[in-house]
């Protein structure tokens, strides 16, 4: 059967767009990559989050706050189709802040962003170190944690088991996911697009490109420069615990099973997925500092993923000029924006034209004169 | 941070071969091993048992490691007893834990005798209490003095349930019945390679032997059992077990042992990217490694058993060629010595090896052991059934890592070490395609857990660099 | 489920398995001190609670997990008894606690 639309890239953001695009009838197929890809959506922290974001883009603030608020509805749906528990909690969400000084930074930051963005009350407040308490009672906190911003629009989710049931929910509502279909080359053939695998050829009138650190190369083929960077961020998962954590914070939450997962870093250091031992004791005494009590906690796993990251770091979300009917689907938020990109994205992409709200995503921001 | 020549990891025959070996060059040598004293699995608490009764019950072989432990003790070389490695990182920088405290060792060389373990048998309830290895029976027997309270069950195939079966009747043990899963047809297979062991008449006769033994003690053997269970309510309290076309039968059993060979630890050097090879002999992946033991990751080698199954007698002339190898690569000794030096322990090595190939295809192991019923829990850690990952290897034909992801088998705290084999034997057989096809999980560090407060603990680098 | 052969005389140690006194051989192997007790000792999985015992004895399956002098999901077949040695079963997953 030949499909309406390929989209090529099997983790968050191209299952998201392929499920939602599924949902509104398309004959859709998902190219998934090889095992051992970089895979960002294998290495997600898992936070549903608005609280913080935006700094410079109002539109990107708006954005989250869209996808935020379709998250709860889509979980709720994605469960409903395909039997799984995505373990989403919108409760809220915190950023601990150490010492009075980490207080009032949080505290300008956040209003900084409040002020930029004209869209009413803001979805968060400082709360003092008592207020923290009487939320976490059963966590002891450090000495130095002076409080914390409370984001009551945050939340979290299991990212793995939401990729997990996107792909279901793909094939369930009668799409096709590819594992192990790596995309060599994209040609114009009349109105349609071919791609040239591996000893094959797959022919549709759309395609979106949503592989993530591997899209730059296949969007330059539809004549869309999108500048793209590896930024890699390494997290910690314990052992499990009975639940002492009942809202997620910012580099640290227990997940439904009852693992805490600690991080991420953010490092520069190209196309690099290891571990390092600098990392994890880093991580580890912001850990202690924030619960002591987790000084006992066993580590069971430490790992590295790559953010895509954009020069100023936000989404690309464009349609070829050159070669319409080709889409450009890149972020590095793939679980908070998921709602977002099954659901109104999919449906600009069915309806062959994007929104005018996106345009402030389009990769032609970056087409500038590069300095000498 | 301590800073050493060569660091070696295990102190197993393998291990403390090859540090004698390096310190006879002079080199400042660690040896780091989780156990309170050395010999490894197969020479474990040597030095405390040899001279008690117990010592003669378990035979020769296991005697002989009396003198090696003495002879490693001699060496010179650092030894750190109750010490796991955790991680190491180029350069080398390894990180240990002993005593709750972690700590870093710089290395110029890593030589990793961490040994096999036992391959993973899932079959429905194994992971009942009262289910235990073989080898964890012999641990006890050797450790310990200690036997099953009541007749106990063995089932599996090799040569360490006759030699544990032996010695559990020397030290007046019960053996209830040795259901032996070895297929029809396996002696068939082995007897082509019999030519290349007659250079070890001496182990063939030793196997022939134990079975005598078995027959006259008047042990219960059933031959060519396909298929296992274990049952009970909170621990096992029966067996079921089926012959290859066979009705089932059941019987009561307070301990089962298993056992169906030994694969390679693996996982530091996957941890360390180090070329690996599917060992379709061996049904096992083993690293790649030239004529010394060096892996693909320079100044990085394995000796023993990790480097591929071949026994204790292999293991230790392993070690001696990678002691010799790094001594040679940090200019203690040149190479024409190193070489010249090498080649008795060459010479031993390949009489041993070509011994392996009539063991593995006597033992090959019965095709069930990879292919377990639904109902099997296959992960014991996150507790994932064969049934839930054969439902996942029909989506999208997915490959290992991406199953693990979806399905959380393989993340818990043994990392894979008890349901890797597994998982990639159910997707290749679901998607049909070799289980090599599939290839093992993507090693994550720690290789053993390490709590936030060790780590936190960590010194910090001397600059940020 | 297991018996030791020979008694352990004067290298006789206490350790405290869940509050009980028990003896043991200095410099035994704890997991078989847990594997001896007469009520069967285990502990029980995180995920579904499922009775879990010593299973490998070589600190690879990670079955015999205990709390050990305060110490949460220690490998107690790589831990050798000390006299006075605290041993927990932990049920289902840990608590978090100082």
């Amino acid at each position: 059967m030949r499909p309406d639309i390929i989209v090529i890239g099997g983790g968050t953001v191209g299952a998201a767009i392929a499920y939602g695009l599924a949902g509104f009838k398309q004959n859709v197929m998902l190219l998934d990559g090889g095992d051992r890809d970089y895979r960002a959506a294998q290495a997600n922290f898992g936070l549903v989050w608005l609280q913080g974001k935006g700094m410079g883009l109002p539109a990107y603030q708006t954005l989250t706050r869209t996808s935020v608020g379709l998250w709860r509805e889509f979980a709720t749906e994605v469960e409903g189709l395909c039997g799984a528990d995505l373990a989403y909690e919108n409760n809220g969400g915190i950023a601990f802040c150490m010492g009075e000084d980490g207080f009032e930074n949080r505290r300008a930051q956040l209003q900084r962003l409040h002020n930029q963005w004209d869209g009413g009350e803001p979805d968060w407040e400082m709360i003092d170190r008592t207020a923290l308490e009487r939320l976490l009672p059963r966590a002891r906190l450090g000495k130095s944690v002076s409080g914390a911003s409370f984001g009551r629009l945050d939340g979290h989710a299991n990212p793995l088991r939401l990729l997990m049931a996107l792909h279901e929910g793909i094939v369930r509502q009668g799409g096709v996911v590819r594992s192990n279909a790596m995309v060599l080359r994209i040609e114009r053939v009349g109105a349609d697009f071919r791609l040239l695998l591996d000893g094959e050829e797959l022919v549709a009138p759309r395609i979106v490109i949503a592989a993530g650190l591997g899209s730059a190369a296949l969007a330059a083929q539809v004549g869309l420069d999108v500048p793209l960077r590896p930024q890699r961020g390494q997290v910690l998962v314990t052992e499990r615990f009975e639940p002492f954590l009942p809202l997620p914070a910012s580099g640290l939450r227990q997940t439904g099973e009852g693992t805490v997962m600690i991080g991420a870093t953010q490092e520069e250091t190209g196309f690099d997925l290891s571990t390092t031992s600098d990392a994890a004791a880093r991580l580890s005494r912001k850990t202690v500092e924030i619960m002591p009590d987790l000084a006992g906690a066993k580590l069971v796993r430490q790992w590295a993923g790559l953010r895509v990251m954009t020069p100023d770091s936000y989404p690309i979300y464009a349609q070829s000029q050159t070669h319409p009917g080709a889409f450009v689907a890149l972020c590095h938020s793939g679980v908070t924006l998921a709602a977002f990109h099954a659901r109104e994205l999919a449906r600009a992409i069915r309806d062959g034209e994007l929104p005018d709200f996106l345009t402030p995503f389009h990769q032609r921001r970056f087409d500038v004169p590069k300095a000498a | 941070m301590s800073a050493v020549d060569l660091l070696i990891v295990g102190a197993g025959p393998a291990g403390m071969a090859a540090a004698v070996a390096a310190r006879r060059h002079g080199l400042d040598v660690l040896v780091v091993d989780d156990q309170p004293a050395p010999g490894g699995q197969i020479w474990r608490s040597v030095e405390t048992v040899a001279a008690s009764p117990r010592g003669a019950r378990l035979g020769d072989s296991y005697l002989a490691g009396t003198a090696r432990a003495a002879a490693f003790r001699g060496c010179g070389a650092a030894y750190e007893p109750g010490a796991q490695l955790w991680q190491i990182e180029p350069g080398f920088r390894a990180f240990v834990t002993s005593g709750g405290k972690a700590r870093t060792v710089s290395a110029r060389a890593v030589i990793l005798a961490t040994g096999a373990q036992e391959r993973p048998v899932p079959f429905p309830g194994w992971t009942l209490p009262g289910v235990l290895t073989v080898g964890a029976g012999q641990i006890l027997l050797k450790t310990a003095d200690q036997v099953p309270e009541k007749p106990v069950w063995i089932a599996g195939s090799g040569p360490l349930p006759l030699l544990y079966i032996t010695q559990l009747l020397a030290a007046g043990g019960k053996v209830a019945g040795f259901l032996d899963t070895t297929p029809p047809g396996r002696l068939g297979a082995a007897l082509r390679h019999l030519p290349a062991a007659l250079g070890k008449a001496g182990d063939l006769w030793k196997g022939v032997a134990w079975t005598l033994a078995l027959k006259r003690a008047g042990v219960k053997m059933v031959k060519h059992v396909a298929e296992i269970e274990g049952r009970g309510e909170g621990r096992l309290q029966s067996l079921r077990y089926r012959r290859q076309g066979g009705t089932w039968q059941e019987t009561p059993a307070e301990v089962l042992l298993v056992h169906e060979g030994l694969v390679p630890s693996i996982h530091a050097p996957l941890a360390l990217d180090c070329k690996v090879e599917w060992r379709r002999d061996q049904h096992c992946y083993a690293p790649v490694l030239d004529g010394w033991g060096e892996s693909s990751q320079p100044g990085l080698f394995v000796a023993g058993d990790g480097a591929g199954i071949a026994g204790a007698i292999a293991a230790e002339h392993r070690g001696t060629l990678a002691g010799l190898a790094v001594a040679a690569r940090l200019g203690a000794v040149s190479s024409a010595m190193a070489e010249a030096e090498a080649a008795p322990a060459r010479k031993l090595l390949e009489r041993e090896l070509a011994f392996r190939p009539f063991l593995d295809a006597l033992y090959e192991p019965r095709p069930q052991v990879f292919a377990p019923p639904d109902e099997t829990v296959v992960c014991r850690c996150e507790e994932v059934t064969a049934g839930t990952l054969r439902a996942r290897a029909a989506v999208g034909r997915p490959g290992t890592n991406q199953v693990k992801a979806f399905t959380r088998a393989g993340m818990g705290p043994c990392q894979g070490r008890q349901c890797g084999y597994t998982v990639m034997h159910i997707l290749g057989g679901a998607q049909n395609r070799p289980p090599e096809a599939l290839g093992f999980y993507r090693i994550r560090p720690p290789l053993k857990p390490v709590t936030l407060g060790e780590l936190a603990a960590l010194e910090q680098p001397d600059n940020a660099a | 489920m297991f018996r030791k052969l020979h008694d352990p005389g004067p290298s006789a140690v206490t350790i405290l398995i869940d509050g009980k006194t028990v003896s043991a051989e200095a410099g035994e192997n704890l997991a078989a001190v847990l594997l001896r007790q007469p009520e069967g000792w285990n502990r029980t999985s995180t995920v579904s609670q499922s009775p879990r015992a010593p299973y490998c004895m070589m600190g690879v399956c990670f079955e015999c997990l205990a709390e050990v002098d305060g110490v949460g999901s220690v490998q107690t077949c790589l831990t050798t008894v000390r006299d006075g040695m605290r041993v927990s079963r932990q049920l289902g997953r840990r608590v978090l606690s100082a």
